[in-house]
């Protein structure tokens, strides 16, 4: 039985079990969630195979092998070769390292934004939820591909703007949920014991309502990551996404879903990948969502 | 209690789905779009985008002519083998001797769709209305080669009298020229000279403007093998055979639909289901494929068209035309298209496609880099050393990337040249180009009328699409030259000179000459190659078959 | 409830003003016009095809034009497609995404929430996990994989349906199912995560310990909490979906409105992008004022309000 360290004598005598906070107790509940260890273990697999990876390999994302061509896995290239000849498993990889960092970046920007905008508003009400719903609604409706075109031109080819412009229109949603959520929560006897002990608007947003709602939001992370993913796809489907040489599991999907019939395996390993690492989040996500429920009768 | 409903449900769904496939897989197939079509004498095209408009004197595209040639019928139409110019509208004409004056006599009895006669002040009145100011024709410099026709179309006159297209009677044409053109003909076969029925577009609206109501169905009137019987934006344009056209008893086709599909792998999809005859274009992935599998549906024509790379000539470190000079040799052409593009495309040593009416350059490029290595280092730059970096611009494109990123490598290679590459969305890409804001720029241009001066002429000092910053006054000199010249002898050795200069000059690099490449079945007949892709409908039918699938038709042309 | 949709009709007056004019100026902003083309228009005809359209005049005027033109329910002619107005483009196209749209829809619902509740009733069962699997299927297969796969096999082997188009009644098939197929996976997660935040609750325990069967149990009381962030998530979800998917009508060939929503961009309407972003806009304010309502039914303590 662990045993804290004490800080006086007087209170030697009144050492009991610690107490566990609520991020232990999650911690310990995720622990014991099978599905949910191995998608984490499957995460971090692939997260360090796309950082280190390349360092390993004898091909590099970009070389070319034209009179190659399209060619089927083999010893010299493990996962194929597409059509000029560069090594899949190199531009799976690195892929990766894009795919990755476009979702996390995006999600978390849409997130810490998103979880805000809506909490604030869900919680004022009146007439600031109205203005705050209204600009959602405002930039819900923008033309996302002009908007894409005018960053890119702005800005040029550099796809830190990928973060952006996806970020940019996956708060939206999340706004709207975590809202949505804010208002059903706002009449819940914990939040009306909150304000009539006087506690200040901004502390019962900020440790009231939003780890409540975390719960949802949770759930509703594991579909932003893939949605963002798949938007960085189909921007990829527009030409306006991340440029070849350089690669990402939503460009080689694309690629590979033209050249289905013709070259399968420049398809079926990058959307393997990609499918493995949205289920692994999605299991990852269910148990912190199940951890993180006070009500659960789990244990 | 609960696990049994459990049961319950799964096997009701694993029923369900099991049922559905059988169905599915069961079924007899419902009737294919082109069996039917091979039925009625319906031809289904692919087109690669919906119409901007479908007035003559507007439209710019290539999709727009497929429909319109359908529609509109002038003085004189193409031999679908060779697209040499054959009586049309007119059943022939007399030139004078120093062929500056074109006699045009109509054929008894032509009409338009709606019962009016085809008259030679028709004629008249369209030229008018495409040489207005107002209306925008985008190609109305096709007409410059007539008299008083730059004059009139500047506002230097208003007077149209003094413009030399006369109705001489109803069924009598005169056109005056400059001077002699001996492409003149052919010219006629581009829309932008093309008659429209001016009493049809003045009932709805201003025929002088644009956005006249006249193109939809049941308003067009045209004089051609068709009439417009539909028009779905985005879906789909059906034109039906034209009665009163007056060698409707030839024209075996009854309709043709136009099909606007965008995506070419749609479209392959689509061809590979039944639905339609003949595609726009293959997708880059499935050429090699269809050689190999299907070959006998898989069509290679030759194509008036160049790709190449603009050079920048006002950027300093490209003033040394030994520096283009070298960039163009140290190119491996033969590489590109054979490992990259694969669609039968020729390696481009010299800019005016061979066999352009029976012109071909005698200057060439050639592929030497050890010859380009030593030009450069005569330019100032031994082993590339100092070469400032620059940029390779090109519109998004998978294939256009491709081929960048090849020579992007053999530059590096075989010159020690460090170059990026930076890709802009098409519109920017375009501003991007005109503006000259650009280092190399991949371009492409395809020929308007069969003669080699559509090529060599883009590059006139004063031409808008030249846009290299190059001018050179003895090329300009000697393509004037030959506008005003009728013998065709003459006329190419002058071309030849030119092009040499251009060649020696470089100020872009010719990379490969076109090809069509698309995909044809079988049943469709009368559908011959020609260079400018054009296909003139009264010679096209379908020949009746069983109905097979491609599947299946493929499999048995494979069999010993 | 009346006060609440009159003041969002009000509301929605300058969203879509804002709307209207921030899509115009950044339209006007990026590089490139509808004029732009490979083959050099000569300066002189330019110049009288913009004088046409109005484009020769000072910003501030083409803007106030265009604004003026609007109040009148006039969104202006198209550049792309020559004698068309952007009224008549949109009012052939709307059907269309419409028809699509609500088959997917049905579609989406029908598979994903009784999905959904499976999932939940049965937690960490394999009933979860195949649900959850199947959902996640769903999700993460792009429709530009999805489509073509479904068109591979049902249209080009066993050559039951045609690979594209619109014409036919077995032409809405392979569509719907693919854009409806995606959507269900969504709808389902959000279904099970709704589901499983309610019947963790306590009136849930009560109810089971007074006896009630479990189907009472879950759709008479846990369904209408647990349909919560499925409700949230429809209001814009619905809007995506009706207004078709540029994916799925580039994919299918079909005519629908998310063609235009793209297109129109890349060939710098200006007048046909606006156009389909305020009635994208109108219909996302309509929806969110739905999916509103709809929470506050589905919520007592908020109706109390």
């Amino acid at each position: 039985m662990p045993v804290t360290a004490i800080a006086s004598p007087a209170l030697a005598a009144d050492a009991v079990e610690p107490g566990r906070s609520l991020w232990q107790d999650a911690w310990a509940r995720l622990r014991r969630n099978r599905m949910a260890v191995i998608g984490g273990v499957v995460l971090i697999v692939l997260t360090a195979l796309s950082l280190f990876g390349p360092l390993f390999l004898a091909y590099s994302y970009e070389e070319q092998n034209l009179a190659l061509g399209a060619a089927p896995p083999s010893a010299a290239h493990l996962l194929g070769t597409d059509k000029l000849g560069r090594d899949q498993l190199a531009r799976l990889l690195f892929g990766g390292r894009v795919s990755l960092l476009v979702g996390l970046a995006a999600t978390s920007v849409s997130l810490t934004i998103g979880v805000l905008w809506g909490s604030i508003a869900g919680y004022a009400g009146g007439k600031l939820d109205a203005v705050m719903m209204r600009i959602v609604d405002i930039l819900y409706a923008l033309p996302f591909t002009i908007f894409v075109i005018l960053l890119m031109t702005v800005f040029g080819r550099n796809f830190v703007l990928l973060f952006v412009a996806i970020g940019a229109v996956e708060w939206l949603t999340m706004a709207r949920i975590v809202r949505g959520q804010v208002l059903a929560l706002k009449r819940q006897e914990f939040i009306e014991a909150a304000v009539a002990l006087g506690l200040r608007k901004r502390r019962i947003v900020l440790r009231h309502v939003v780890p409540n709602v975390l719960g949802p939001v949770m759930v509703y992370t594991t579909l932003t990551i893939p949605a963002v993913m798949l938007l960085e796809a189909f921007l990829s489907f527009l030409g306006l996404g991340v440029q070849p040489p350089m690669s990402s599991w939503g460009l080689l999907i694309k690629e590979g879903a033209e050249q289905m019939e013709e070259a399968p395996w420049l398809l079926i390993y990058p959307a393997a990948v990609f499918a493995a690492t949205l289920f692994s989040l999605n299991f990852l996500g269910d148990g912190l969502r199940d951890a993180l429920d006070v009500r659960a009768s789990k244990d | 209690m609960r696990y049994k409903t459990n049961r319950c449900s799964i096997r009701v769904l694993a029923f369900a789905a099991l049922a559905g496939l059988a169905l599915v897989a069961g079924c007899s197939k419902p009737p294919t779009r082109v069996g039917e079509g091979d039925r009625l004498q319906i031809l289904h095209r692919g087109s690669s985008s919906d119409p901007q408009e479908l007035d003559p004197h507007i439209v710019q595209g290539v999709p727009e002519h497929n429909i319109l040639q359908a529609l509109i019928e002038n003085l004189v139409t193409e031999d679908p083998t060779d697209l040499r110019p054959v009586p049309g509208q007119a059943e022939r004409w007399d030139i004078s001797p120093d062929g500056t004056t074109y006699t045009f006599h109509l054929r008894a009895g032509i009409r338009w769709s709606n019962g009016d006669p085809v008259t030679a002040h028709d004629f008249v009145r369209s030229y008018r209305r495409a040489l207005t100011p107002s209306l925008g024709c985008e190609y109305a410099y096709m007409y410059f080669v007539m008299k008083g026709a730059e004059d009139y179309y500047k506002g230097k006159t208003q007077d149209f009298s003094s413009v030399g297209a006369q109705a001489l009677d109803e069924r009598t044409l005169r056109i005056t020229l400059n001077g002699p053109v001996p492409y003149f003909l052919s010219l006629l076969n581009h829309y932008s000279w093309w008659p429209v029925h001016l009493p049809t577009i003045a009932r709805y609206g201003d025929p002088y403007q644009r956005n006249n109501r006249w193109t939809r169905p049941g308003n067009f009137v045209g004089n051609g093998p068709f009439v417009l019987a539909r028009w779905d934006v985005g879906h789909v344009i059906v034109v039906k055979k034209n009665p009163l056209y007056w060698n409707a008893a030839s024209v075996k086709l009854n309709e043709i639909h136009f099909h606007p599909i965008e995506s070419a792998d749609t479209e392959e999809r689509s061809f590979r289901s039944g639905q339609l005859h003949v595609t726009e274009q293959v997708p880059q992935s499935k050429i090699s494929v269809y050689r190999r599998d299907s070959p006998q549906l898989l069509r290679i024509d030759p194509y008036l068209g160049a790709y190449f790379y603009r050079i920048n000539t006002t950027r300093p470190q490209f003033r040394d035309k030994r520096v283009r000079q070298a960039l163009a040799m140290a190119i491996d052409r033969k590489t590109i298209v054979e490992n990259i593009t694969r669609g039968g495309q020729l390696p481009a040593y010299y800019f005016t496609p061979p066999d352009t009416v029976g012109y071909t350059s005698r200057s060439a490029i050639r592929y030497d880099p050890e010859g380009a290595r030593q030009l450069l280092a005569r330019a100032g730059y031994p082993g590339g050393k100092g070469f400032p970096p620059f940029d390779i611009l090109y519109n998004t494109s998978e294939s256009h990337k491709s081929i960048a990123e090849a020579i992007q490598q053999m530059w590096k290679r075989e010159l020690g040249i460090d170059v990026r590459l930076l890709n802009q969305e098409w519109k920017v890409y375009l501003d991007t180009e005109k503006r000259k804001d650009y280092d190399v720029s991949r371009a492409g241009w395809i020929g308007d009328y069969a003669d080699p001066s559509t090529f060599l002429e883009t590059f006139l000092a004063d031409s808008g699409n030249n846009r290299t910053g190059w001018a050179n006054a003895e090329y300009d000199r000697l393509l004037k030259e030959a506008s005003r010249l009728g013998d065709r002898q003459t006329r190419y050795e002058l071309f030849q000179k030119a092009e040499a200069i251009f060649l020696d000059e470089m100020p872009v690099i010719p990379i490969y000459h076109y090809t069509r490449v698309y995909l044809l079945r079988p049943e469709v007949r009368g559908w011959n190659a020609t260079i400018l892709d054009h296909h003139p409908y009264p010679y096209v039918w379908l020949a009746p078959r069983p109905e097979t699938s491609l599947a299946t038709a493929s499999a048995a042309a494979q069999r010993p | 409830m009346l006060q609440l949709i009159a003041r969002r009709i009000l509301e929605t007056i300058p969203v879509l003003v804002l709307v209207a004019t921030i899509t115009f100026f950044m339209m006007k902003a990026v590089p490139g016009g509808p004029l732009d083309t490979e083959k050099n228009i000569p300066q002189e005809i330019k110049v009288q095809i913009e004088a046409f359209y109005g484009l020769d005049q000072p910003l501030w005027k083409q803007y106030a034009s265009y604004m003026g033109n609007l109040l009148r329910g006039d969104l202006g002619p198209s550049f792309k497609h020559a004698n068309r107005s952007v009224n008549e483009l949109i009012a052939a196209a709307l059907p269309v995404s419409l028809e699509l749209g609500g088959l997917a829809l049905c579609i989406a619902l029908l598979v994903g929430i009784p999905l959904g509740i499976a999932a939940a009733v049965r937690q960490n069962t394999w009933i979860d996990y195949l649900a959850s699997t199947t959902a996640m299927a769903g999700i993460c297969l792009p429709t530009f994989v999805m489509g073509p796969l479904l068109v591979l096999v049902f249209a080009l082997h066993f050559e039951q349906f045609n690979a594209s188009g619109w014409d036919f009644a077995r032409d809405r098939v392979l569509p719907a199912l693919t854009l409806g197929l995606v959507y269900a996976g969504y709808i389902a997660r959000l279904t099970r995560g709704g589901m499983l935040e309610v019947l963790n609750q306590d009136f849930i325990r009560t109810a089971r310990a007074k006896g009630a069967s479990e189907i009472r149990v879950v759709f008479r009381h846990a369904l209408r909490g647990g349909l919560l962030p499925v409700v949230s998530f429809l209001g814009p979800g619905i809007a995506g979906i009706l207004t078709g998917s540029f994916v799925i009508e580039t994919i299918f060939n079909i005519p629908g409105l998310g063609r235009h929503f793209v297109t129109s961009v890349f060939n710098r309407d200006a007048t046909l992008t606006i156009g389909t972003a305020l009635f994208y806009a109108a219909l996302v304010v309509a929806l969110n004022l739905a999916a509103d309502i709809a929470q506050a039914m589905l919520n007592p303590k908020q109706r109390a309000n």
